[in-house]
This record gives structure tokens, sequence and C-alpha cells, in this order.
């Protein structure tokens, strides 16, 4: 009796095994960890757009750590993984165990980050430009600030961090042969919400009171949300008194735009996923190789996007 | 006497059984590549684990093991970035610096009789501390010598690897066990872990002995530095953040007690591969948070606290019985 079900159980459990098996398409996700509001969303998005393609997705955090990074790549090449997304903690030292992947023919696909090894170990490189996205920030700024002088202040990022580096270029780029546009100050925020606050203070009170500034340029939206509430404190109205853009797009900065207190966010987008399974799909369906670099789409955001709509479809992405 | 074999006895149980679990539920477990990998990845933690042993065996602790992996594997590619000496040179500069620094602090447990804890635990900060001042980014390792020392390994039958440093983890594993079992130094480490003060009068030298240990434990946690630059390339001072506590983990998991004086290097490597074998399952299930594997591992080691416990007092009770025995 017991044994017969036990038999029964045995053999759904392997029909079960190798209908998914021969259907699905497998793929192992190894991500950083889960330290930012947008890597958590990073996550979430890979995973549903694993699960409406169909894509068997396993899901390995690194918890930051490069060592974790590389024994998941190991173990998704032993299990006969499909292919394989990484976004490297570090660009350095991977070689190895790309080439085993290569070795093992798993293509890999890189997310968001690039890594320091010849571009042969891996499939494509799925990321945001940086510059470019700075620069979008800048292009909108001249197109809607008018053609009077316009001094801006910056909220840099963490000095010499990519992104900080980067934004701070391409912004710059944007406004260069505009000579009404000036940056007056430029300042470090960390990246933070407390500190983009304090400097934005201490821009204000240098700046009579705020009076001669005329537009604010952060790299993150996290920065900019402080700002808004320092320009506030000073009897100000963020938005009309003292344009606003930032970078980023989470939910937060939807928020400010629906209330009229910023202005215009570059979305570094959340789905880096989904152009990577389009090529993947490709890829292994007729072995088309795709470009070793696919940028993601830097979407503008103003007040005129419905910003309550896109905070509602965000904020449940984990920000 | 045979509840001095009992906890090895129950991590070899465990971890055949755990394997079986794990077999059943994905067959490509039981496969060469999963094997090879078990011993590569785990190379750094197995061979600062061996050091642990003999540290925690001696009925110490040393908790600057991860920082100095982490200086080494910086100290490394800083050197070999900036300077045209051979890898080989640097490997015996690393070693040097490593085992002298693990001396060095042996003296200070034994001639300042300060706890070994907070003793490690300077060691700890000031190795971490001096990784940073060499660099705070992670520097690649560019040299040719390292390109040749991976391209050495066996490719087992089923496309797994013997990597160099898997190779180096199961050689270091049978020289601890040598040294562990079969020479004086050996024997002066479990009798010093037992009791300090018999051990004195049993003449073993507890200052050199003591010095010699953490010695040893620096040297191990300089080679491991080195399998980790190998094993990541590249050298990064904030690598390797924690490893001394899972060294410890898998010294406590492989039978050894944290009181000292019982326990086998032989344990530490089951103990290794068990923790090993949690993170591959939960990377080959792929829906489990990462972090099951910090949940799985503090499980095993209450398990393995109450079972020393239950035994320390079985035999208390043995040695209790026999005395009367022999009194009446």
């Amino acid at each position: 009796m017991l044994k017969s079900a036990l038999a029964g159980a045995t053999a759904l459990a392997s029909v079960i095994l190798t209908t998914s098996v021969a259907s699905a398409v497998t793929v192992g996700f190894s991500q950083i960890g889960s330290e930012s509001g947008w890597r958590a969303a990073e996550t979430t998005v890979t995973r549903q757009e694993a699960e409406t393609r169909g894509i068997d997705l396993k899901f390995a955090d690194a918890q930051q750590k490069q060592e974790n990074q590389i024994k998941a790549l190991r173990s998704f090449i032993a299990q006969g993984v499909d292919a394989i997304l990484l976004a490297p903690v570090v660009e350095t030292g991977w070689d190895s165990v790309l080439e085993e992947a290569k070795d093992a023919e798993i293509p890999v696909i890189l997310l968001d980050r690039t890594v320091a090894a010849s571009d042969d170990l891996y499939l494509t490189a799925v990321t945001s430009d940086l510059v470019h996205e700075g620069r979008v920030a800048g292009e909108w700024l001249v197109e809607n600030a008018g053609d009077e002088d316009c001094s801006i202040v910056e909220l840099q990022g963490t000095t010499g961090s990519s992104p900080a580096i980067a934004r701070k270029k391409g912004f710059e780029e944007a406004i260069a042969g505009h000579d009404n546009f000036k940056i007056i100050r430029s300042q470090t925020g960390d990246f933070t919400r407390t500190k983009g606050k304090e400097v934005m203070e201490s821009f204000l009170k240098a700046e009579n009171g705020g009076a001669d500034i005329c537009a604010l340029y952060a790299h993150n939206d996290d920065m900019a949300l402080g700002a808004i509430q320092a320009i506030k404190e000073a009897g100000l109205k963020p938005g009309e008194d003292i344009l606003v853009v930032s970078i980023d797009a989470v939910p937060d900065i939807f928020q400010a735009l629906a209330a009229g207190e910023a202005n215009a966010t570059v979305e570094l987008t959340p789905n880096m996923a989904g152009p990577a399974f389009d090529v993947l799909e490709a890829y292994l369906s007729d072995g088309t190789a795709p470009p070793k670099w696919i940028q993601t789409e830097s979407k503008l955001y103003t007040q005129a996007d419905d910003p309550m709509k896109v905070y509602e479809e965000k904020k449940n992405l984990g920000y | 006497m045979k509840s001095r074999y009992l906890p090895l006895a129950a991590t070899i149980l465990i971890f055949v059984l755990a394997y079986a679990l794990c077999y059943a539920q994905f067959p490509s477990m039981l496969s060469t590549r999963v094997i090879g990998n078990l011993l590569t990845d785990n190379a750094f933690l197995g061979i600062v684990a061996v050091g642990m042993t003999f540290v925690i065996l001696s009925g110490g602790i040393d908790l600057s093991v991860g920082s100095v992996i982490a200086f080494t594997s910086v100290f490394i590619a800083v050197v070999l970035a900036n300077t045209g000496l051979h890898p080989l040179a640097v490997f015996a500069l690393a070693l040097l610096i490593a085992t002298a620094f693990g001396a060095a602090m042996g003296a200070v447990i034994h001639y300042l009789e300060m706890p070994p804890f907070i003793v490690t635990l300077a060691g700890m900060f000031l190795a971490r501390g001096m990784a940073f001042v060499l660099s705070i980014d992670s520097i690649p390792v560019t040299h040719p010598f390292y390109d040749t020392l991976q391209s050495f390994y066996w490719r087992m039958p089923g496309g797994g690897r013997l990597t160099l440093i898997g190779g180096l983890l199961l050689l270091v594993f049978a020289v601890g066990i040598l040294i562990a079992h079969r020479t004086r130094f050996g024997a002066n480490i479990y009798a010093l872990g037992g009791d300090a003060t018999t051990a004195r009068l049993m003449g073993v030298s507890v200052g050199r002995t003591t010095i010699g240990i953490y010695a040893l434990s620096g040297l191990l946690a300089g080679l491991s530095g080195i399998v980790f630059s190998l094993y990541t390339t590249a050298g990064y001072s904030l690598s390797a953040v924690g490893v001394e506590l899972d060294a410890i983990a898998a010294v406590v998991i492989g039978g050894t007690l944290l009181t000292g004086g019982s326990g086998f290097v032989a344990g530490t490597f089951v103990g290794i591969l068990i923790m090993g074998l949690i993170q591959t399952y939960i990377i080959f299930d792929g829906t489990l948070s990462s972090w099951w594997t910090k949940i799985v591992v503090g499980v095993l080691l209450f398990v393995f606290i109450f079972l020393q416990k239950g035994i320390l007092w079985l035999s208390a009770r043995k040695a209790a019985a026999l005395h009367h025995a022999h009194g009446s």
C-alpha cells in the first residue's frame, strides 16, 4: 500500500520534473545583493520578466561578496543552466570563471555593470549610459529654462564614483554652448537625502537666500528630495522659484513631480533583464550574436507624464 | 574512549545524509563538476580553517585571519603592479609577513597573558587597516604567471576541474593531519588545549607552542590570501570579511571542542564540505534566499554545541562511575 503510493509519487514527480526540464529555459542570475532600493527593484523586475517569458530563473544573492558570486557562477555551470546573468560587484577577477562558462558553452550576459575582462568571454553587457543620463537632464533644462541667465547649483554623487563623474560630464556637455547657463556651485551630497538637504541649505545661504539660484541639478533623486525640503524650509517654491532636475526615477520623486515640487527626472531603468532576455532568446533560437553593448533607454519623466500613475507602478518594485 | 570520535562520526553522517538528500532532488549535484567546485571554491576558507583548528584545539581563537587574507591579497596585487618582482618572490614575502604577524600575536598572548580574543581582534583591525592603506580599490593582477598557474588543472571525467588551489587545499589538510597526530608540536597543542597547567607539568614549552600555533595560523592565513588572490586574480581590501567566523563555524561543525583539547583536522575538512554543500544546494534550488546558508550553519552550530555538551556530560558521568567502582 505504502509502497505503491510511494512509487506513484515518484512517477508523478519524475513526470513533473521531465516536463519542466524539457520546456523551460533555465537562467541563473547572480545578483550583487540588495544594498540599494534600485537594486532590489532590479531583482524584482528580473523575476517578473522571467516569469512572463516562462524562464526558470535561479536567483543567487551574493551579499556584496565577489567570492559568493564566483561560487554561484560555478554552481550554475555545474547545474548546466542555459544562460547566466551576472551583475558583477567589482570589475576585476572574472576571467577564469568566465572561461569555464565559455568552455561549458553557457552564454553570460552582464547586467548594469561591466567587467575588466576580454569581451569574447561574455555574450553582451546591458547597461545604462551614465554620461547620456546627465546629457538628457541638461538638455531638458536648456529647453525649458528660457533664454534668460540661469545660475545652476549641482549636487554631486559620491566623490570619485563613476556615476558622479559621468553624470556631471554629460550635464556639462548639454549646457555647453548655451552661455546663459552656468553652474555656480557644485558639491557632493553623497547620493543621500540628508546630505542633499544639508548641502542645499548651504547653497541657499551662500546665494542670497536662494534668490540667485535658477535651477538645481542633482545626480540622484534622493539628494533632490532632500534639497526640495531645504528649499521649502527657506520659504521658496521648489519647481517654480528653483527648477529641480535629477536622475534615477525612484518612486518618491514622482510624488514630488505630482506635487509640482520637482520638474524632471531621468530614469535609470531597473529593467535590465528585459533587453537581456530579448537577445538571449534570439541567441538561443538561431545563434544571433548581439552587439557587445546594449544601452538601456534613459527615459525623461516630467510633470506632464502622469507622475502618480508611474508612482503606483513603481512603488511595489522594492525600491 | 569512543566518545572522542562521536562528533566526527556525527559530522560525516550529516554530510553523507545531506549529500544524499541533495542528490535525490538534483541528480546533477553528484558530478565531478560540483565536487571540483566544492574544493576550488572553498580552498581559501579550508586552508585558513586548518590553522583555526589548531588554534581552537589549543583552547584559543584567531579573529585576524580574514583580515590577513585581505591584506595578503592586496599586498600581492600592489607589489606586482608596482615592481618587477616575480610572483613567487612576492608570495614568499607575503607568507613571511603573515607568519611574523601571527607569531607576534602569539607572543603578546603568551608573554602579556592577554586573552587571544582581544589580541587577535586587535590584529584583525590592524591587518584590515593596513590593507586599506595599501589601496582602497580592487586591483587586478595581470601577471602572465597567474595565467600559467590557472591553466594547471586536471579535467576530471564529467567535465569537473581539480584546480591547483583545490589540490593545494587537499595537500594542506593532509599536512595538517600529519602535524596534529604525528608530531611533537601536534601532541603539545592537544595537551595545551586539555589543560595548560598539566601541559606545563608534562614539560610542554607553553610559550614556544603558543607562538608556534599563532605563527602557523598566520602562515596558513597568508597562504589562503595567496589562494584568494589566484581565485579572484585581484586584490581588494574589502574582501574576505567574516571569513574568520566561517572558519570557526567549520571547525566546530567538524567536531572540534570550542574549549580545546579534542577534535580532528579531518573533521574540519568535512565541516568545510558541509558548508559548501549548503551554498551549492541553495544556488541549485535558485528560489531560496542565500541568507538561508547562515541560518542552516547557525542551526548546525547549535546542534554541535549541544552534542559536545552531551558528550562532556556523559564522559564526566562515566568517569564518576569509574571512580565509584574503584573506591568501593
